[in-house]
C-alpha cells in the first residue's frame, strides 16, 4: 500500500517537473512539425481561408528550375565546406595534440570565429573580399594576380562562401576532434615511432583510426548544418549573382515570407527534411565499415 | 640526464634508433609550431583587419586601404555608429533576448531533464523518444508554422516570438538528462531519508552537481540567441526592435558602404561574445567537447 501510494507521489512529481518544458515542445516543436506537413498539402497566403491543394506542392516542386537550383547549390556547398572543415579541423587537432605550450592562445585563434554571428563574419568577408579596396586582392596583386570578383560572378561566388564557412566552423570540428585525441593513449603512438614508423604512419595507422567514432560525430553534425546554411548565403552574396548561392533554405524563406506562399514553402521545408534525413540514414547505416567500434 | 636512460631502458631499443626516433619527435615538434602560428595568424587576420578598418577614417579607408595601422586613429566612428542607427536599442533587445530565453531554457531543461533522469512516471520514455525526434527536424521546418502561431498570438514584431521558444529546446533537456545520470543516486537517498522532497533534492543536490553540465547549456544559448539572424528577420519589422544581428545586416546599405563605419558596428557586436569567450574558453571548449564524446 505504502509503495503504491509513495509511486504515484514520485509520479506525479515527474509530471509537475515536466510540465513547463512539455508546455513548450507540444506548442513550438511537435504541433509545428505536424502543422508544417498538413500545410505542405494546402495553399495559404494568410489571408484567404487555406484550401486544399493535395500534392500539387509537391509536384510544383519537382518541376521547379529554382528549387532545383537551390538544391544544386546546398549540396555543392556541402560538398564543398564539409571535407575541408573536418579535414583542417583534424589537421589543427593533431598539431595541437599534446602540445601545452600556447594552447590556449592557438586554440583562442582558431575557434574565435566559431563565436562570432555569421552576419559578422559576412561582413567582414565582404570587406576583405572587396573587387576593388578588399585586402585579399591586394595581397593577391602583389604576386600578380588580376583582381577577382569574389562575391559578384556566378563562377566564384559559391567558392568564396565555401571558404568563408571552412574558416568560420573549422574551430569547432577541430574542439570536438582534440578533445577526442585527448583520450587517446600517447604511448601507443610513441611505441609506434620507436618501432621505426613515421610520425604520419603512426598517426594514420593508430591515432586516427581510434578517434573515427568522433569523426563521424562531426561528420553528421557538419552535413546536417550545412543542409540549413541560411546566413552566410544570405547576407555575404544574398543568394546571388543569378541564384548562384541561393540554397534550400532561402528557397524556403523567399516563399513563406516574400511571397506568401506557405503551403509551397511548408513542402519546400518537408523536402529539406526529408534528404537531411536520407543522408543521415546512408551515413549511420555505412558507419559500420569505417567507424572503430570499441 | 638520468630521466633520458630511464626511458631508453624501458622502450629497450639501442641508443642509435633511440635517438632517431627521439629527433624525428622533436624535429617535427618544431615544425608543427611554425605551421600552427602561420596557421594561426591566418585564421585571426580578419579580426585583425576588422579592427584596423574600425579605426581609419572615412577617407583613409578609399584612398589607403591597406595600411593594418592606421595613419590617423579615428574613435569617432565608434561614436558615429550609434548616430546612423539605434544601435544602442538593438544592444538591449539582443542582450533581452538573450537573457530571457537563456534563463527559461536552464529552468525548464533542468526541471525536465530530471523528470526523464530520476522519476518514474507512466508514458515516460515514449514523451523522451518523442522529444530525440524533434531534435533531428531542423528549425526551418517549424518557422512557417510558428509564425503563423505567432501571427495568430498577435506577437509579430515583439520579442516574445523570440523568447517563448526560445525557452524550451529539446536538445537541452536531453544534454542535461545525461549528465544527471551520472550523478550518483546516493547522494539524494540520504537526503530523502532526512525527509527531502523532490523539489528540496532537485534543488539542492543535484543542481549544484550539474554545474558544468549547466554552464555548457547556457553558453550554448547564449551565443545561439545572441547570434541568431533567421528568427529576428522573420519575426521582427520595426527598427527600435530589432536584434544586433538583424541590425548588423540592413546597417550595411547598398551604395558608398562605409566600410569603416561598419567595421566598428561588427566590433561592437562580436566584442561581448568574444570577451567572454576569453574569460571562459574552458567552459565554451569542454562543453562542445563533451557533447562529442558523448554523442
Amino acid at each position: 500500500m505504502a509503495s503504491h501510494r509513495l509511486r504515484a507521489r514520485e509520479a506525479a512529481a515527474g509530471y509537475l517537473f515536466l510540465t513547463p518544458n512539455l508546455l513548450g515542445f507540444l506548442i513550438f516543436s511537435a504541433f509545428p512539425v505536424v502543422a508544417s506537413l498538413l500545410l505542405s498539402f494546402a495553399d495559404w497566403d494568410l489571408i484567404t481561408a487555406p484550401q486544399a491543394a493535395g500534392v500539387s506542392n509537391y509536384t510544383r516542386l519537382v518541376d521547379d528550375p529554382v528549387f532545383w537550383k537551390s538544391l544544386y547549390n546546398t549540396l555543392y556547398y556541402t560538398v564543398g565546406s564539409v571535407p575541408l572543415t573536418i579535414g583542417l579541423g583534424l589537421l589543427l587537432a593533431l598539431a595541437l595534440n599534446g602540445k601545452t605550450r600556447g594552447l590556449y592562445g592557438y586554440r583562442a585563434a582558431f575557434f574565435l570565429p566559431v563565436v562570432a554571428s555569421s552576419v559578422s563574419v559576412a561582413l567582414i568577408w565582404q570587406w576583405l573580399l572587396d573587387r576593388d579596396i578588399g585586402l585579399i586582392n591586394y595581397v593577391l596583386s602583389l604576386v600578380g594576380i588580376e583582381p577577382i570578383p569574389w562575391l559578384t560572378s556566378t563562377r566564384w561566388a559559391m567558392p568564396s562562401v565555401i571558404m568563408v564557412a571552412v574558416w568560420k566552423n573549422l574551430g569547432y570540428n577541430m574542439v570536438i576532434l582534440l578533445a577526442a585525441l585527448q583520450e587517446v593513449p600517447r604511448e601507443l603512438y610513441e611505441a609506434a615511432v620507436v618501432d621505426g614508423a613515421t610520425p604520419w604512419q603512426a598517426v594514420r595507422r593508430i591515432t586516427i583510426p581510434l578517434i573515427t567514432p568522433s569523426i563521424f560525430f562531426v561528420t553528421v553534425t557538419s552535413i546536417i548544418g550545412s543542409f540549413q546554411v541560411f546566413e552566410l548565403t544570405s547576407v555575404l552574396t544574398r543568394g546571388g549573382p543569378a541564384n548562384a548561392t541561393n540554397t534550400l533554405v532561402m528557397f524556403i524563406y523567399q516563399y513563406a515570407f516574400q511571397s506568401f506562399q506557405m503551403g509551397y514553402a511548408s513542402a519546400a521545408a518537408y523536402a529539406l527534411f526529408a534528404i537531411i534525413l536520407a543522408v543521415t540514414a546512408v551515413q549511420f547505416a555505412t558507419s559500420k565499415r569505417w567507424v572503430y567500434q570499441q | 640526464m638520468l630521466g633520458k636512460s630511464d626511458v631508453a631502458g624501458q622502450v629497450r631499443v639501442t641508443a642509435p634508433t633511440w635517438v632517431q626516433a627521439r629527433s624525428r619527435l622533436v624535429g617535427s615538434t618544431v615544425a608543427t609550431y611554425v605551421l600552427l602560428t602561420v596557421a594561426a595568424v591566418l585564421m585571426a587576420m580578419p579580426f585583425i583587419w576588422m579592427l584596423s578598418s574600425s579605426f581609419k577614417s572615412y577617407r583613409e579607408i578609399f584612398l589607403d586601404p591597406f595600411r593594418l595601422i592606421p595613419r590617423q586613429w579615428t574613435w569617432t566612428n565608434y561614436r558615429d555608429v550609434f548616430r546612423v542607427a539605434p544601435f544602442h536599442l538593438y544592444i538591449l533587445n539582443t542582450a533581452k533576448v538573450t537573457l530571457f530565453s537563456t534563463l527559461g531554457t536552464l529552468a525548464t531543461s533542468s526541471l525536465g531533464a530530471y523528470a526523464f533522469a530520476r522519476l518514474r512516471f507512466p508514458g515516460r520514455d515514449y514523451l523522451f523518444m518523442g522529444y530525440l525526434a524533434t531534435m533531428m527536424i531542423p528549425g526551418q521546418v517549424t518557422l512557417v508554422p510558428r509564425f503563423i502561431l505567432m501571427k495568430w498570438l498577435g506577437l509579430i514584431d515583439n520579442h516574445l516570438a523570440l523568447i517563448l521558444p526560445g525557452m524550451f529546446t529539446a536538445y537541452g533537456t536531453f544534454l542535461l538528462r545525461q549528465f544527471f545520470l551520472t550523478v550518483p543516486r546516493e547522494l539524494e537517498e540520504a537526503a530523502a531519508i532526512d525527509g527531502a522532497g523532490y523539489l528540496r533534492r532537485f534543488v539542492t543536490i543535484v543542481l549544484p552537481q550539474a554545474r558544468p553540465a549547466l554552464a555548457t547549456l547556457a553558453v550554448f544559448t547564449i551565443m545561439w540567441h545572441w547570434n541568431d539572424y533567421l528568427n529576428p528577420l522573420v519575426f521582427l519589422h520595426s527598427e527600435r526592435n530589432r536584434t544586433l544581428a538583424l541590425g548588423l545586416a540592413i546597417f550595411r546599405g547598398d551604395v558608398d558602404v562605409q566600410w569603416n563605419l561598419v567595421m566598428a558596428a561588427v566590433t561592437i557586436s562580436v566584442a561581448p561574445l568574444v570577451a567572454a569567450f576569453l574569460a571562459a574558453q574552458r567552459f565554451f571548449v569542454e562543453g562542445i567537447a563533451l557533447t562529442g564524446l558523448k554523442g
